[in-house]
C-alpha cells in the first residue's frame, strides 16, 4: 500500500467513527456555574476525588475577584460568556485545505521553516491525522515506555495514574492561589501529565508536538510534572508557529514537582496570536506556572521566550524548599504593536544553601508595554541563600515602554541578593554600522536583538533555538522605519 | 589615467543645517591610495559618513560617481553591497553578536548583490582564518560579540579584518591610525598593504603623517573648513608634519 493510500484509510477511518458528530453535541453553551464543572468531570469519567477538588475551586472562584495589580489594560471580562467545554476544537468550518488557509499566516509558517504537513496542522486544517506524525509518535511512547516514563494527556492520567494524580495535583499552585487558578482548577479540560521515576534520565526532550492533541486542548490546560528522585526531564512547551485562535482567554497552570536530586527544565516558546497592528483580537494569556523544589539538590529552570499574546501576564516561580536545591528562570519577552507583557518570577527561598539566578530580556517596540515584575524572597530558614538577577530593556522606537519591578524579602541576614538592571535602545550607531557592512535594516534589528537575547537562547535546547531566533526576526518585522 | 572607481563633483554637506562639507571635488582611481589630511573639524569624518551615507548627513548639491552609478541615490547598505567600505573611527559594540557571525551576513550580503550564492560555512571559516593570520589575531576572537570589550588596538584591527575579508572597489578608511600603539600600526599598516591592488582604491583619512610612513599615498589632499585646500604628491603629508597645519589655513582663509 503507498503512503497516500494508508492515509486515506486512516483518515477513513476516523470519519467512520462519526467523529464530527461526537465532537458537536459535546459543546456546552456558555456559562460558568456547579453543572458545568460536574459536566465536564463526568465527560472525563474523572474520580471523585477530582470532582470534589474542581468543585471546592469553583466555590472558592467564585468568592474571588479578578487582579488588577498587573501593569496591563484590557476590557472587562465576561466569565459567562464563555463556553467551558468545547472538546477537540474540530471546527465544522475550519479550511478544509491550505489552499483556504490565509496566505499571509502561510508565508510565516514558510519563514519560521515549519514542515509542510505540520503548517496544515497549525491552520487548523480539518484533516488532523498527519501520517509521519502519527508513527513518529508511535516510536516515541515505546522508547518512553521502556524507561518507565508516563506522558500522556492529564486526562488520561486522571483515569490511569489516579493516585499519582490525587498525592500530586493542586499541592504546588492550590487551587485558591489566585483567581485564575481557581477558574483552571475547576474548568480545566486537559493538559500534560509526566512521571518520571527514580534514577530515571527521560531519554528524549518531551514535547507537547509529539502529542498529536495536545496543542488542541483549548483555553484551560493543566500540566502536572513529577520528577522523582534522581531524574531528569526536559519538556517543551508550545509551538514557535503562530496559532490563529478564536478563543480570547487562556488561563493556563503549570505545576512541577522535583524531589530529592531531580532535575526539570521547562522550556517555552510562545506566539500565540498578539492581535493586529491596530491592537484588536489577540489573546489574553492569564497563566501560573510554578515548580517546587522539595527535595535535596533538586534542581528547576524555566526558559521561556514569549512573543504572542495580546495580554501576557505569567510569573514562572520556584520553591525551593530543599536544601541546597536551585532555581533558574530565563526569560524573553517580546512585544510590539499593542501588546502589553507584565511578567517575571518568583523565587522563594526556603532551605539552606538555596540558589536561584533569574536573567530576563525584555523588548518593547511599537506602542508595546513590558514589565519584569519579580520577586525574590528569602525566608528565616534559608541560610547561605543566594540570588542573582539581572534584567535588561531594549527599546525599539519612541512609542513603547519597559519597565522593572523588582521585589525583595529578605528574611535571612546571611542571604546574599544581586540585582542588576540595564535599559538600551538599539543605537543608531549600532544600526548604521550593520548597514555599512550591507545588512538590510530588517536584519541588523535581528542581529542586534539576538544578541541582546544570547544569554536566554543559548539555555534551549537547541532544535529550539534555532526556531525561537526565526520567531524574534518575524515578531520585530516592521519594527523599524 | 583610467577612469575614476569614485568621483567627487561640487559636494555640499550639511549636519543639523550647519555646512560641514562645502564644495568637494575628488577624483579616486582605480589602484591608488589618497590620504585625506586636516585639522580637527575640517569635515574629514563628514567626508567619509557622507560616503558611506550615514542618516543626519544631508547633501545640500554636489553629486558622487561611484562604478558609473549615482552613489548618493543609493541607501547605505546598497552602497556597502556594491563594494564601498568604510572603516570606522570608532567602531560600535554590539553586545552578543558574534564576529564570525556579523561578517559572514555581511559576506553573504555582497556575494548575493553580485549575484554569487551564500559562501559555505567550512570555505568561510577557512577565509577568515587565514585573513586572520595576517592580522595576527587569535580565533578566539571569533566567537567573542562584535569589538565587545575590545581594546583601541583590537577594534581598529578588527576594522581591518573585515576589509580583507570583504575586499571592497572603494575603502575609506577613517582615522584607522589614531589610538593606535607602533605594533598595531605597523599591523594594520600591513592590513592596508595587502589589499592594494590595480582594481581597488583607497582613502586614507588621517590626522598625522605617521600612517603615510607605512602606507605611501599616490596623492595627499588636505581638508579645510570643508574644502580640500591643497593637493600634491607624498612629499606633501611630510611638509606638514614639520610645518603643521596654520599655514594652509591662513592661505585657504
Amino acid at each position: 500500500m503507498t503512503q497516500d493510500a494508508r492515509l486515506e484509510s486512516v483518515l477513513g477511518r476516523g470519519y467512520q467513527h462519526g467523529f464530527v458528530t461526537d465532537i458537536e453535541s459535546d459543546t456546552l453553551p456558555p456559562g460558568l456555574d456547579e453543572e458545568t464543572v460536574r459536566f465536564i468531570s463526568a465527560k472525563k469519567q474523572e474520580p471523585q476525588f477530582l470532582l470534589d477538588w474542581r468543585l471546592r475551586a469553583l466555590e472558592r472562584w467564585l468568592a474571588m475577584k479578578e487582579p488588577h495589580w498587573a501593569r496591563v489594560n484590557y476590557p472587562p471580562i465576561d466569565y459567562q460568556a464563555i463556553s467551558y467545554y468545547s472538546a477537540p476544537k474540530v471546527r465544522t468550518d475550519a479550511p478544509q485545505s491550505l489552499s483556504e488557509v490565509d496566505p499571509k499566516l502561510l508565508a510565516t509558517y514558510e519563514k519560521l521553516g515549519v514542515p509542510l504537513h505540520e503548517r496544515a496542522r497549525l491552520a487548523g486544517v480539518a484533516v488532523d491525522a498527519v501520517f509521519d506524525s502519527v508513527s513518529v509518535a508511535t516510536t516515541f511512547k515505546e522508547r518512553l515506555a521502556a524507561a518507565g516514563v508516563i506522558f500522556c494527556p492529564i486526562s488520561e492520567a486522571v483515569r490511569t495514574h489516579p493516585q499519582l494524580v490525587e498525592q500530586y495535583l493542586g499541592t504546588v499552585v492550590p487551587y485558591g492561589d489566585n483567581f485564575f487558578a481557581a477558574l483552571n482548577s475547576a474548568v480545566f479540560t486537559d493538559g500534560s501529565f509526566v512521571y518520571v521515576p527514580p534514577g530515571v534520565r527521560c531519554p528524549m526532550e518531551l514535547s507537547t508536538y509529539f502529542r498529536i492533541n495536545a496543542a488542541k486542548t483549548g483555553q484551560f490546560e493543566r500540566t502536572l510534572i513529577i520528577a522523582d528522585q534522581g531524574s531528569h526531564v526536559s519538556y517543551l512547551e508550545g509551538c514557535t508557529a503562530p496559532m490563529r485562535d478564536e478563543n480570547q482567554l487562556h488561563a493556563a497552570v503549570v505545576e512541577l514537582v522535583a524531589l530529592d536530586d531531580a532535575q526539570i527544565k521547562y522550556s517555552t516558546v510562545q506566539n500565540w496570536y498578539p492581535g493586529d497592528e491596530h491592537g484588536r483580537g489577540g489573546i489574553y494569556n492569564f497563566v501560573t506556572k510554578r515548580g517546587e523544589c522539595r527535595g535535596r539538590n533538586a534542581k528547576i529552570s524555566w526558559t521561556q521566550v514569549e512573543t504572542g499574546s495580546a495580554i501576557t501576564w505569567k510569573y514562572p516561580s520556584c520553591v525551593l524548599r530543599g536544601e541546597n536545591s536551585v532555581g533558574e528562570f530565563y526569560s524573553v519577552a517580546v512585544t510590539s504593536n499593542y501588546q502589553q507583557a507584565d511578567t517575571g518570577t518568583k523565587m522563594i527561598h526556603l532551605g539552606a544553601n538555596t540558589r536561584s539566578t533569574i536573567i530576563s530580556k525584555g523588548i518593547s517596540a511599537g506602542h508595546a508595554q513590558n514589565t519584569y515584575r519579580g520577586l525574590v524572597a528569602v525566608m528565616p530558614g534559608a541560610t547561605g541563600a543566594r540570588n542573582f538577577t539581572q534584567c535588561d530593556s531594549l527599546l525599539i522606537g519612541a512609542d513603547c515602554g519597559a519597565h522593572t519591578v523588582p521585589y525583595l524579602e529578605t528574611k535571612n541576614p546571611q542571604a546574599v541578593v544581586e540585582h542588576e538592571a540595564s535599559t538600551s535602545k538599539i543605537s543608531e550607531e549600532q544600526l548604521f554600522y550593520c548597514l555599512q557592512r550591507g545588512l538590510s535594516e530588517e536584519d541588523a534589528v535581528n542581529l542586534i536583538v539576538s544578541g541582546f537575547c544570547r544569554t536566554v537562547l543559548r539555555e534551549l535546547p537547541m532544535e529550539f533555538a534555532v526556531e525561537a531566533q526565526n520567531l524574534l526576526a518575524v515578531s520585530l518585522e516592521g519594527a523599524v522605519g | 589615467m583610467s577612469t575614476p572607481l569614485l568621483s567627487i563633483h561640487n559636494l555640499h554637506v550639511s549636519v543639523a543645517d550647519r555646512e560641514v562639507l562645502r564644495g568637494i571635488d575628488l577624483a579616486l582611481p582605480a589602484g591608488e591610495v589618497h590620504a585625506i589630511m586636516g585639522p580637527n573639524g575640517s569635515g574629514k569624518s563628514s567626508l567619509s559618513h557622507a560616503l558611506a551615507g550615514k542618516p543626519g548627513y544631508a547633501v545640500t548639491a554636489g553629486s558622487v560617481d561611484y562604478l558609473g552609478r549615482d552613489l548618493l541615490s543609493l541607501p547605505p547598505e546598497q552602497r556597502a553591497r556594491q563594494g564601498l567600505f568604510l572603516g570606522f573611527q570608532y567602531p560600535v559594540e554590539i553586545p552578543g553578536v558574534n564576529n564570525a557571525y556579523l561578517l559572514r551576513a555581511a559576506l553573504n550580503a555582497a556575494r548575493r548583490a553580485r549575484g554569487q550564492g551564500e559562501i559555505d560555512a567550512f570555505d568561510f571559516l577557512g577565509l577568515v582564518k587565514e585573513r586572520m593570520a595576517l592580522m595576527k589575531m587569535d580565533e578566539s576572537f571569533l566567537s567573542r560579540g562584535v569589538n565587545e570589550g575590545f581594546s583601541g588596538g583590537e577594534k581598529k584591527r578588527n576594522e581591518i579584518l573585515q576589509m580583507l575579508v570583504l575586499e571592497p572597489r572603494v575603502a575609506v578608511l577613517d582615522e584607522t591610525d589614531s589610538g593606535l600603539d607602533i605594533d598595531a600600526l605597523k599591523m594594520v599598516a600591513g592590513g592596508i598593504n595587502s589589499v592594494r591592488s590595480p582594481e581597488r582604491a583607497i582613502l586614507l583619512v588621517t590626522h598625522y603623517q605617521r600612517l603615510l610612513d607605512h602606507v605611501q599615498p599616490d596623492r595627499v589632499h588636505v581638508l579645510a573648513r570643508g574644502r580640500i585646500v591643497k593637493s600634491g604628491g607624498p612629499e606633501l603629508a611630510r611638509e606638514l608634519e614639520q610645518r603643521g597645519y596654520d599655514w594652509l589655513l591662513d592661505e585657504a582663509a
